[in-house]
């Protein structure tokens, strides 16, 4: 085991404890917490991989802004300290989730686990790279991706600015 | 890089992060005291009351360790070195002699955007975590404002990289010319700008509001804690203002730069921070739809012009 593969193995433990966290404890705001544990984990693999823009962005986006808004809406709505009983479901549904875990972790593991033997290599991606690759090859799912988020962007405001059917709304 | 080399490095960046914050804490008190006509600070210790911060420190030491029975305790105990933390990394990437920083990697623009960023989660997990209305709502406003100065900041550094053709702090600090005084001023505005909001100081200070909302989610804080909360503060002042001065002022360009670099970054970067204090000292508090206002009418098109204008400017080749 070299120093890389150390890191990476650490990485990725902290991104599955990180996410089996979250996904288990009956804490609402430290279900968002411990996704902010795995999104770390998620992005030290990545840059153990040499993808760094991807790693710094994926920190960027999802835990100072997405996991933030999270964070935000929870704290607007509901976010008792404590466990959150009033949510929890019935045993089948969590052996139903569970299942459903395992298999997705099955499938992933018979596809990965093969790959484990060395024959992939390392890559380092420097930023032109990607850039290159996104803005030349990929520029039209780029920009039609944009665009889709753009509509659903509009739709949401038209959706939240919908006048109550009474006509007294501004 | 040896061993030897990197400790070195890291006990630089560590020392470096504990005694800038309390040198701009110490200007802080003199400036304000000046300004205002404060007696307060210019008295402890006699000359000029430079024993003032250290009484504050011991001060801080001796208080209770408090946190509150309903509190959440482990994310309580934890908030203050969740914002305190991304700071030291911050700081550690900063340039501040030719071809010299602590920390230098090929992606440093985005690393201390992406620190910074996870600093504010810090905020949250006090806000949350005590069980406390001011606090929740000091959260809650916390949560909102950073999420919209999150963008400009963004924004106006990536202007910058454009200009300078690269991602990492050095090499943009290498490509500055005069002329970025003047071509990236609309960006540095804003910069600074979404900064001082990002740092939540006043006028940009409703998340604390010390008279309505009593400290916000500091509000359940003692001692040791609330002191890191603070220094986390005035951590993030160093951090912004050394960044600004690398980005739009040029940090170590200046005559000597070779022996001097270092000066001039120093010099350029305490200036910025002395405007940051002013700014405390000379507008009021900005009420929250004045504050998003701002943010979304104001700084994020005025960014996104800076970025079409820098675009015209590389394509053009000025």
């Amino acid at each position: 085991m070299t120093a890389l593969d150390t890191a990476f193995a650490a990485s990725g433990v902290l991104a599955v404890v990180g996410g089996l966290l979250a996904v288990t404890t009956r804490h609402v705001v430290h279900a968002a917490l411990w996704l902010v544990v795995a999104l770390l984990g998620v992005a030290g693999s990545l840059l153990v991989l040499g993808a760094e823009l991807v790693a710094l962005v994926l920190v960027l986006v999802y835990v100072g802004a997405v996991v933030v808004l999270v964070l935000f809406a929870l704290m607007l709505t509901r976010a008792p300290i404590g466990p959150d009983l009033a949510h929890a479901v019935g045993p089948w549904r969590a052996v139903g989730a569970g299942l459903l875990g395992l298999a997705t972790a099955g499938l992933l593991a018979s596809v990965l686990v093969p790959l484990a033997d060395g024959s992939v290599s390392r890559a380092e991606i420097s930023t032109d790279q990607v850039a290159e690759q996104l803005f030349g090859t990929w520029v039209w799912p780029f920009e039609l991706l944009s665009l889709l988020l753009l509509a659903a962007l509009v739709g949401a405001l038209t959706v939240a600015r919908r006048p109550d059917p009474g006509g007294t709304a501004s | 890089m040896t061993l030897l080399e990197a400790s070195l490095r890291a006990v630089a960046a560590l020392a470096a992060f504990l005694v800038l914050p309390l040198l701009v804490g110490q200007a802080e008190h003199k400036v304000m005291a000046h300004m205002q006509g404060r007696l307060g600070p210019m008295y402890a210790g006699g000359f000029h009351g430079w024993a003032q911060l250290v009484a504050d420190g011991v001060k801080f030491l001796q208080k209770e360790d408090i946190t509150p029975r309903a509190a959440d305790r482990w994310v309580f105990r934890l908030a203050p070195a969740v914002a305190l933390v991304p700071y030291l990394v911050a700081l550690a990437l900063v340039p501040v002699h030719p071809g010299l920083a602590a920390v230098d990697v090929p992606g440093s623009v985005v690393l201390v955007l992406a620190a910074t960023s996870v600093g504010a989660l810090g905020t949250l997990m006090a806000g949350w975590s005590s069980a406390n209305k001011y606090s929740l709502i000091g959260g809650l406003r916390a949560a909102a404002q950073l999420v919209s100065y999150e963008l400009p900041i963004v924004l106006a550094v990536a202007s910058v990289a454009l200009a300078g053709g690269s991602l990492s702090l050095l090499g943009l600090a290498d490509a500055w010319s005069p002329w970025w005084l003047l071509w990236q001023l609309p960006g540095g505005l804003v910069f600074l700008v979404a900064a001082v909001a990002e740092l939540q100081r006043p006028p940009f200070d409703m998340p604390i509001a010390d008279a309505e909302l009593v400290m916000g989610a500091w509000t359940e804080y003692t001692g040791l804690r609330f002191a890191f909360f603070l220094l986390a503060e005035y951590a993030g002042i160093v951090v912004m203002s050394l960044l600004f001065a690398v980005l739009w002022l040029g940090g170590w360009h200046g005559p000597f730069e070779d022996a001097l670099g270092w000066l001039w970054t120093a010099v350029k970067g305490f200036g910025v921070a002395l405007v940051v204090i002013w700014v405390r000292v000379a507008w009021p508090r900005l009420r929250e739809d004045q504050l998003q206002r701002l943010a979304w009418l104001w700084l994020v098109p005025l960014a996104l012009l800076q970025l079409v204008l820098t675009g015209a400017g590389v394509v053009m080749g000025w």
